[in-house]
């Protein structure tokens, strides 16, 4: 059903994650998909990493643990740098979707409330080609 | 330091660097919620301190407008006046260190890390850098102060240089062409090496720290060598405040006052009456489109905007230089450039001079002003040079702008001046600045003198309207950077809140009256950043030498 399941990741908020990542890592030993972390960094220094290559890394290793842990199966890392994060993300998200070739993306998304200001999953399920799962946090 | 980060496998940025290692972790002091629908991350206590002060600032000003008015309205020129040598040596000092910078071989450090390829193309660089920190200047000094010098019958010619009208306002044709040398020489000085000078130095301190060191971009950073880890406390708190206490409100007063001169302009040109209301609208358009800039972000607004306007003020030159004579205003620019390289010692020279009309009335108010503009527009800067190596960013940043301020001043200033000894008894510009003095049509009345007057002035207008907004729409981004702790992902929300508040502020003070004192204010600012700006050379200077080159 599915070849590749990319799951956005926000480093600096990882506690969110928790349902969206079990979900993933379900899907993707269910399918024998490859799950595809994507994160999306600034170039300034920010809470998560001093660089972007320091963000990379640590995708990275975030990539390896939480797949290990929650039985998923191959997965890898993917580090997008922007000049703007905050407005940019919904766009390059969307691209990541087509570029990586992804069928599925699975995002952590919260309750909306009535005047939602910026949703990225909301986005995402809008505009990207491929199927969209959006895992509410709790 | 190097070592503790291989211990630490922090990996280098692009290539190497010196990282700087700190207990300090970006946006520990954050504080991060919901409000309605809004998420927000901002940093505590700088965010609320500077929110309240400018409210504070604004109610004094609203409360007791004759008190702040004559408070402020003295302080200003009081420092000014005061403190010329201080701010005309350390201005020269700012231009001495760029210069050693670019050849000395602390030039090759890259920032961003050895290997760090530049975010930006030159054009769109060259476009962030003039339409933050210069493009209004441009636009509303562009012909009033080379204008001002050659006809000033007040006794400020800089360096006391001799008149070109009698005391009957006739013309004295064998002093015209050594006034008008003066007159863009002296201008020139205000607008070439000297502010860029200070833009760089705080641009290049910032860019150093946060993309080789490691820390957040904050004008705080900059302090780690001087003040440790205690910039993280306290001090940084008090540095980071004044930065946006000195941003918000030297926008909103530019604001509010170029809403004034807008306003002006649109009455001369068009006949658009000159009321509070629709000065009001102006702010609310130029808010409205600064905000939809700030939504659409660094490169889908702030830049696209930029583009467009240098893209105009290019036409408008290229129009003005071929209007007034190409070949005779080129040979101007040689000129002015002649000029600027004989004169710029004795204009810059603190002491044992004559001249304080121009000394102090306008070279330490241009001062000031550029210093207290400084943490915004470095801090711009900072954000688009990442990629540059400190060579290039010096050269770009300091020489190629103050050839493109010389040229402009050339071309604008030698037009309006060929209008003044062409037609004394009927020419505009004499008219708007010296007859009776009204800087805000200045502009407007050179280009009157050239053919398709209706059609330039519109160019005028919008470029002075487009020019507030990219300096409003950066500004926004830089006090919400500062604000969220040196976090430039921070939820949109809160450049929505800073964009909009500055708005505010102009509106307030605009209807309620207190512009010209709060910007009087901001400007006396620039005393105590000056010190600070001494203190970023010995920083950068400290920093670099760890760089690998």
């Amino acid at each position: 059903m599915f070849k590749r399941i990319m799951i956005p990741v926000d480093l600096a908020h990882e506690g969110n994650l928790e349902r969206a990542l079990q979900v993933a890592c379900d899907l993707s030993s269910h399918y024998g998909a490859e799950l595809v972390y994507v994160g999306v960094t600034g170039e300034t220094p920010s809470s998560v990493a001093h660089t972007p290559a320091e963000f990379a890394a640590k995708l990275e290793t975030f990539a390896k643990e939480e797949t290990k842990a929650r039985g998923g199966g191959s997965a890898r890392a993917h580090t997008i740098t922007a000049h703007d994060p905050a407005v940019e993300i919904d766009k390059l998200l969307e691209k990541a979707a087509t570029d990586l070739g992804a069928d599925l993306v699975v995002m952590g998304s919260h309750i909306p409330s009535r005047f939602d200001f910026s949703s990225h999953g909301g986005h995402v399920a809008n505009h990207a080609t491929c199927s969209v799962m959006l895992v509410r946090d709790q | 330091m190097t070592d503790e980060n291989e211990n630490q496998g922090i990996p280098e940025p692009e290539g190497a660097t010196d990282l700087i290692e700190t207990d300090f972790d970006i946006g520990q002091d954050n504080i991060e919620g919901r409000v309605g629908p809004f998420g927000f991350d901002i940093h505590n206590p700088v965010f609320m301190i500077s929110g309240l002060s400018v409210i504070a600032f604004v109610a004094y000003a609203l409360i007791a407008p004759t008190q702040a008015g004559d408070f402020f309205g003295w302080l200003r020129p009081a420092l000014t006046s005061t403190f010329d040598w201080f701010f005309l040596s350390a201005a020269n000092i700012f231009v001495i260190f760029c210069l050693v910078l670019i050849v000395l071989p602390l030039g090759k450090v890259r920032l961003g890390g050895a290997d760090a390829t530049p975010d930006y193309s030159y054009l769109g660089w060259f476009a962030m850098l003039f339409a933050a920190g210069m493009g209004i200047g441009l636009m509303f000094f562009g012909v009033l102060e080379p204008a001002y010098y050659f006809g000033t019958p007040w006794g400020d010619e800089p360096l006391g240089a001799i008149r070109p009208f009698d005391e009957d306002g006739n013309l004295i044709a064998a002093n015209v062409q050594e006034a008008r040398r003066m007159a863009l020489a002296a201008t020139s000085y205000h607008w070439a090496l000297h502010p860029w000078a200070i833009y760089a130095v705080v641009a290049l301190a910032l860019a150093l720290f946060s993309y080789n060191k490691g820390l957040p971009l904050s004008i705080r950073s900059a302090f780690f060598p001087i003040l440790g880890e205690r910039v993280w406390g306290w001090w940084g708190h008090v540095i980071d405040t004044v930065a946006v206490f000195a941003t918000l409100f030297g926008l909103a007063t530019s604001l509010g006052l170029g809403a004034q001169q807008a306003n002006a302009g649109l009455e001369y040109v068009y006949g658009i009456p000159n009321t509070i209301n629709a000065q009001v609208i102006l702010i609310i358009g130029i808010t409205a489109v600064a905000l939809v800039s700030v939504l659409r972000g660094l490169d889908g607004g702030v830049k696209v905007l930029s583009e467009i306007n240098m893209g105009l003020a290019v036409l408008l030159l290229i129009f003005v230089l071929f209007a007034a004579g190409a070949g005779v205003i080129l040979t101007e620019f040689g000129r002015g450039l002649l000029a600027y390289a004989q004169e710029v010692i004795p204009l810059s020279n603190p002491v044992g001079r004559e001249d304080d009309g121009y000394r102090q009335g306008w070279t330490a108010f241009y001062w000031a002003w550029w210093i207290s503009w400084s943490p915004f527009v470095g801090m711009f800067i900072a954000r688009v040079s990442r990629g540059r190596t400190v060579r290039e960013f010096i050269t770009c940043v300091l020489i190629i702008p103050s050839l493109v301020c010389i040229l402009w001043m050339a071309v604008f200033g030698g037009a309006a001046i060929n209008d003044m000894v062409a037609n004394t008894d009927d020419s505009a510009v004499m008219a708007n600045v010296i007859t009776s003095y009204s800087p805000e049509l200045s502009l407007f009345a050179m280009l009157e003198s050239l053919p398709l007057a209706s059609i330039t002035s519109t160019i005028g207008i919008v470029l002075v309207i487009v020019f507030f907004v990219t300096s409003s729409d950066s500004g926004s981004l830089v006090i919400d950077t500062i604000t969220a702790g040196g976090k430039i992902d921070a939820p949109v929300p809160q450049r929505v809140f800073w964009c909009t508040f500055e708005g505010l502020v102009a509106i307030a003070l605009l209807v309620g009256g207190g512009l010209s004192s709060l910007q009087a204010m901001v400007i006396s600012t620039g005393l105590p950043f000056t010190i600070v700006l001494l203190l970023m050379c010995w920083a950068i200077f400290q920093g670099l030498r760890s760089e690998p080159r």
